[in-house]
């Protein structure tokens, strides 16, 4: 999963895509997740340091990263050819 | 290290199109105590789901409506409706501020008798009263109220085998500018039924005249029809006294009052729109006082509200079983109360709040009951936190209609408990459990065995 290295994301989680125009909010931890995946961090990476840090389970924790990547998707902030791949 | 409390993931897009006039706040707050109790606590203790009753909830309001009334006019007296919430806890709240009772069905009758209420002070009303049901409200010196012309006919004949006279009033339908009109119950106005209806009473003589009824429909959101409904029972009442020289005792001015909920469709919250309990009582009084009963006369105006003294005091604390994306996008959230317990989410939108505390990012969200069937929606639409599964919710307004309305459907019903002024929780209804429903059944022998 590799996310729109364009994408501009303020410390309030105020996101801007600038190739759509489009603007979104986002809460910390969605915030930090898009941070993890602009240094390129693996979906497997991102599991272990936010279970290390959050307090949360393993599963709900797999199921909700699940959720976000298709929010991302749906938005179209994932790269193009990562997006067609899945 | 400790770790840091958890929030799912959110992102969510920004419209940038023309702002709602109708728009409202939708982060209400948290609400993690009722009556000063601790909704975890009350779970721990006594499970989820759970119905809660507030017993300061329901005096208080009790109180405020009578005010209401009796602030405008001499002789008030409230009935409570037993539909409308029939736990024994709840209805002897409501005969200790001194409402009577106010029944439509021989189970109810017996339901009032067994809360230890006066048979005096017990009216019967609806359309399917048995002959021995109205033998025994009409020897006991309830007062009936006749809602049709053959329930008039068997309590006339009823009467001659009679100890003492029935005391009867006649219900009766009317156009007071509103739509529905119900005209299912009782004797219409408008077109003499009402009348006609009146001089057989009197002519027969064989039932004791009291009263007069009316009940004009049911979640009315203005006060000027019950200012009709009074004009329109206070003339019948007059031409009662000037034809037979008869005076009524009391006229029953019904219910149908607005509570605080909203009705599914409406633009603004029902608790900022629905008419008060000053709004009705100054329509209602001031008809009957400007009427043409002489001050000493004004007949005892009893009011049978149900909805509006008790929805308030209600609330159903549930838990989260689990968050989905629909196909759409849309998020959804499966709690364990359904409309198996809350009936009334068919009509209302119920306000619905988190348990517990969270951050100022919310999602909009279809919330579903457990229910294995597609009517099972609580909320089409509604703004929460961001919930995760265990999450606790509690949903308001909900002490009319759904203790009476609910159905043992797919699963059983919970626990009911009531928190009195001192914060005390008593259970007022233990949850069903598989034997209560199967001791009932009966199974054909050469059925019991399945091969």
């Amino acid at each position: 999963m590799k996310i729109n290295e364009n994408l501009a994301i303020s410390e309030s989680g105020f996101l801007f895509n600038p190739s759509t125009g489009e603007s979104f909010t986002v809460n910390p931890i969605g915030a930090e997740i898009i941070e993890k995946l602009k240094v390129g961090k693996s979906e497997e990476e991102i599991l272990n340091e936010l279970h290390d840090t959050y307090e949360i389970d393993k599963k709900s924790l797999q199921k909700d990263l699940l959720d976000f990547n298709q929010i991302l998707k749906q938005y179209q902030l994932l790269e193009q050819d990562e997006e067609t791949s899945n | 290290m400790e770790k840091k409390r958890y929030e799912r993931p959110h992102l969510v897009k920004l419209d940038t199109g023309m702002p709602s006039k109708a728009g409202l706040r939708g982060d209400s707050p948290a609400t993690t105590r009722i009556d000063g109790v601790q909704v975890k606590e009350l779970i721990a203790k006594f499970g989820s789901p759970l119905f809660v009753m507030s017993e300061q909830t329901i005096r208080s309001t009790y109180q405020k409506a009578f005010k209401a009334f009796s602030t405008r006019y001499p002789k008030v007296q409230f009935a409570w409706s037993y539909k409308t919430n029939y736990l024994p806890a709840v209805c002897n709240v409501f005969h200790q501020e001194g409402s009577w009772a106010e029944v439509v069905s021989g189970f109810e009758y017996d339901k009032a008798l067994a809360n230890g209420i006066d048979p005096g002070k017990i009216i019967f009303n609806g359309p399917g009263k048995s002959a021995e049901e109205l033998k025994k409200a009409a020897e006991n010196g309830s007062l009936i109220h006749i809602d049709h012309l053959d329930e008039l006919y068997l309590l006339t004949d009823l009467a001659g085998e009679m100890k003492r006279k029935p005391l009867v009033a006649i219900r009766v339908n009317m156009d007071t500018g509103i739509y529905p009109m119900w005209d299912r119950f009782g004797f219409n106005y408008e077109n003499g039924q009402a009348w006609d209806a009146l001089n057989k009473i009197m002519l027969a003589g064989k039932l004791e005249l009291v009263g007069l009824h009316t009940h004009i429909g049911t979640f009315i959101m203005s006060a000027t029809p019950y200012a009709v409904a009074a004009s329109k029972l206070a003339d019948l009442a007059l031409g009662l006294q000037q034809k037979f020289n008869h005076n009524i005792r009391y006229i029953d001015m019904g219910g149908g009052f607005a509570s605080k909920n909203t009705l599914k469709g409406s633009y603004l919250p029902g608790a900022d729109t629905n008419p008060s309990f000053d709004d009705y009582a100054e329509a209602i009084t001031t008809a009957l006082v400007n009427s043409g009963f002489k001050p000493e006369s004004l007949p005892l105006l009893i009011l049978e509200t149900g909805r509006a003294l008790i929805d308030e005091a209600g609330y159903i604390i549930t838990s989260v079983i689990a968050n989905k994306r629909l196909s759409t996008g849309r998020r959804a959230t499966v709690i364990d109360a359904g409309v198996n317990l809350l009936f009334t989410s068919f009509w209302y939108e119920h306000p619905v709040t988190p348990a517990q505390g969270f951050s100022q990012y919310r999602e909009e969200n279809t919330l579903y009951g457990p229910l294995c069937m597609n009517i099972d929606c609580v909320r089409d639409s509604i703004n929460l936190p961001l919930l995760n599964k265990g999450d606790s919710l509690v949903i308001h307004y909900t002490g009319a209609y759904n203790l009476t309305q609910w159905m043992q459907f797919i699963t059983l019903r919970p626990n009911v408990v009531m928190i009195d002024r001192e914060g005390n929780t008593h259970l007022i209804r233990e949850s069903e459990s598989v034997n209560v429903i199967s001791g009932l059944e009966k199974t054909p022998d050469y059925l019991k065995h399945v091969k």
